[in-house]
């Protein structure tokens, strides 16, 4: 069953090339690390802010509005684009990302713009706050969901574990976590530092209900996301399949794109490899 | 303290449903009758402080009121960046109860100890420290503690420490607690040590030295006008903890007072910067590192004499 109109997937597509316009500008003028970290997330944010999350941009502290956590802390500058394109904020906004005095740092932090529920940086703090989000919401009787976004590599992290035991003892199956699962690390391919073809059948053998998805797939996303909790009674994971840097070929699944910075003399380069994924991507 | 811990939070909870308790798998014989009188305000997480901590912080993002108990070293040390970032970098207003201050389990040693945390707790901005000296300050800062928007960590002995405080004495967050007044100098403490405190200075009073006690129960912030109250008093002060008090409550009033320009003769009483071992009982421990009534005694007479 097709839950989106091509009419939707359209749309989303033009709104994540605009978001991965941002970013190379964003990245540019700022001379900060992480842009490939970022293009790897946009689609799934889009997915997320567009289809999938009962929000209301006008109205970001609703109580009863779904949660998102960026626990992968270093791609702030993606959520900080789909916040504005969404209407949390406005666009000029993106112009100050991590420059003097801003409010939207490399990593995000609570409350500093509206939309960013709670600051991270570290990596393995999203899911327990998310977590205990997520519990008392159980003990309010309240019907929000709250999504997190963690790294593979996160996933190294001891504290992810302990909060993968205690949501599946509560069966909070208002939580949804996404892995977004690039297959790099900051300094490694992540398969070597664990074993990524087990990462399913460790968070199953924890008690979650779990499938797997083309993070770069609207339809798929949104087919799955739409289908939530996977199963009554268990927290849900999602494992993303992604491209680090995804969208900009010349960045796609390159280690050395977690560190460098697009120069502002190549944006227009990078802007031209940008605009012929696109447009590769709506033939499709 | 842990019985008047239990008591006050059963009472609070009685009046108010949106107050959780979060235990890393400690509190047998302690929240037995709490946890059958109120199941669903009780959670043990189990061993996974990390996790009891992030939970708090989102539980706290939702309006709760959260208290989360451990081991001394297991709720600071161990989870020091989530206390960091989840708690304090977003001001939550948790409520972290360590159990076990200063040399409590003394012989359970060093990995059980709890002479660091005053320093390592006091240097987190937005976090308030409480190191009550009595059962009653216990109960009356964890009620206070509630309308707190901020974080606060409170540091609790064990039990059956003697209560010096009338349950009507006004004790307040921020203020420290004259418990005896004198003229001649001034004894400042925290913690359980006041039980000590109080013997020295009655015993002094007996040799014809006038001494004022203070339980300085709020670590931070500092009671800065009741410092600077004592300082115009006496020109005598002696800081007494079973702490490192090169990181503690020492470091904390030497700074105010230098910060200040306020020139004193004050004497730090309390550990060395060293790992307490080989360990044994608290007693023990304390007559080892002169933290017992007559060592101190003797340490102040030969300081007044020499100064």
């Amino acid at each position: 069953m097709q839950v989106v109109s091509k009419l939707q997937v359209e749309d989303m597509k033009n709104i994540s090339f605009e978001i991965r316009r941002q970013l190379l500008f964003m990245h540019a003028k700022s001379n900060e690390s992480h842009i490939a970290s970022s293009l790897s997330v946009v689609d799934i944010l889009v997915t997320l802010y567009f289809e999938i999350m009962n929000i209301d941009p006008n109205n970001p502290y609703d109580p009863d509005r779904d949660r998102f956590i960026l626990s992968k802390g270093h791609a702030a500058s993606a959520l900080y684009a789909v916040l504005a394109q969404r209407g949390y904020f406005e666009k000029r906004v993106l112009d100050s990302f991590a420059g003097n005095g801003t409010k939207i740092s490399v990593h995000p932090e609570r409350n500093s713009v509206p939309g960013i529920e709670v600051s991270t940086g570290s990596l393995g703090h999203g899911l327990s706050i998310a977590t205990g989000i997520a519990l008392s919401a159980k003990k309010d009787c309240k019907k929000f969901r709250t999504f997190v976004l963690m790294s593979d590599g996160e996933c190294e992290e001891g504290s992810v574990w302990e909060a993968a035991m205690f949501a599946s003892r509560f069966g909070l199956d208002s939580l949804i976590a996404i892995i977004d699962q690039n297959k790099w690390q900051a300094y490694d391919r992540t398969d070597p530092i664990q074993n990524l073809s087990l990462l399913k059948s460790k968070w199953e053998s924890f008690g979650w209900a779990c499938k797997e998805v083309n993070g770069h797939d609207f339809e798929e996303l949104c087919d799955v996301l739409k289908d939530i909790p996977f199963k009554i009674g268990k927290p849900s994971l999602l494992i993303a399949d992604t491209i680090k840097g995804k969208g900009i070929p010349e960045m796609e699944d390159k280690m050395e794109w977690h560190y460098k910075s697009p120069k502002l003399e190549n944006v227009e380069k990078y802007l031209n490899s940008l605009r012929r994924s696109y447009e590769k991507s709506i033939r499709k | 303290m842990r019985k008047a811990f239990v008591n006050k939070l059963t009472e609070l909870v009685s009046k108010n449903k949106n107050i959780y308790l979060l235990t890393g798998d400690l509190g047998f014989s302690v929240f037995d009758d709490f946890r059958n009188i109120f199941p669903e305000n009780f959670v043990n997480m189990g061993l996974s402080e990390a996790n009891m901590i992030g939970v708090a912080s989102g539980m706290a993002m939702n309006g709760k009121y959260v208290f989360v108990y451990s081991i001394i070293p297991f709720i600071t040390f161990r989870v020091l960046e989530q206390i960091r970032n989840d708690i304090c970098l977003q001001n939550l207003p948790v409520k972290i109860i360590g159990v076990g201050e200063g040399l409590t389990y003394g012989t359970s040693g060093p990995t059980h100890h709890a002479i660091e945390d005053i320093g390592i707790m006091s240097s987190l901005p937005n976090m308030i420290v409480l190191s009550p000296g009595d059962p009653v300050e216990v109960e009356k800062l964890v009620e206070e503690s509630i309308n707190l928007k901020s974080p606060c960590y409170i540091r609790l002995g064990k039990n059956g420490e003697p209560a010096f405080n009338s349950p009507n004495t006004k004790i307040e967050i921020g203020k420290g607690n004259i418990l005896k007044k004198g003229k001649d100098m001034a004894i400042i403490t925290t913690g359980s040590m006041l039980s000590t405190c109080i013997d020295v200075a009655n015993d002094l009073e007996d040799e014809g030295i006038s001494a004022m006690v203070v339980s300085l129960h709020t670590i931070k912030p500092l009671d800065e006008e009741l410092l600077g109250e004592i300082a115009k008093k006496v020109r005598r002060i002696f800081v007494i903890e079973e702490h490192i008090s090169s990181c503690g409550l020492g470091n904390r009033i030497a700074y105010y007072y230098a910060q200040k320009n306020i020139e004193l003769k004050v004497k730090y009483i309390g550990l060395p910067d060293l790992f307490i071992k080989p360990s044994g009982k608290q007693d023990f421990l304390r007559k080892q590192y002169g933290l017992d009534v007559e060592s101190i005694k003797r340490e102040i007479i030969c300081f007044l004499k020499s100064s």
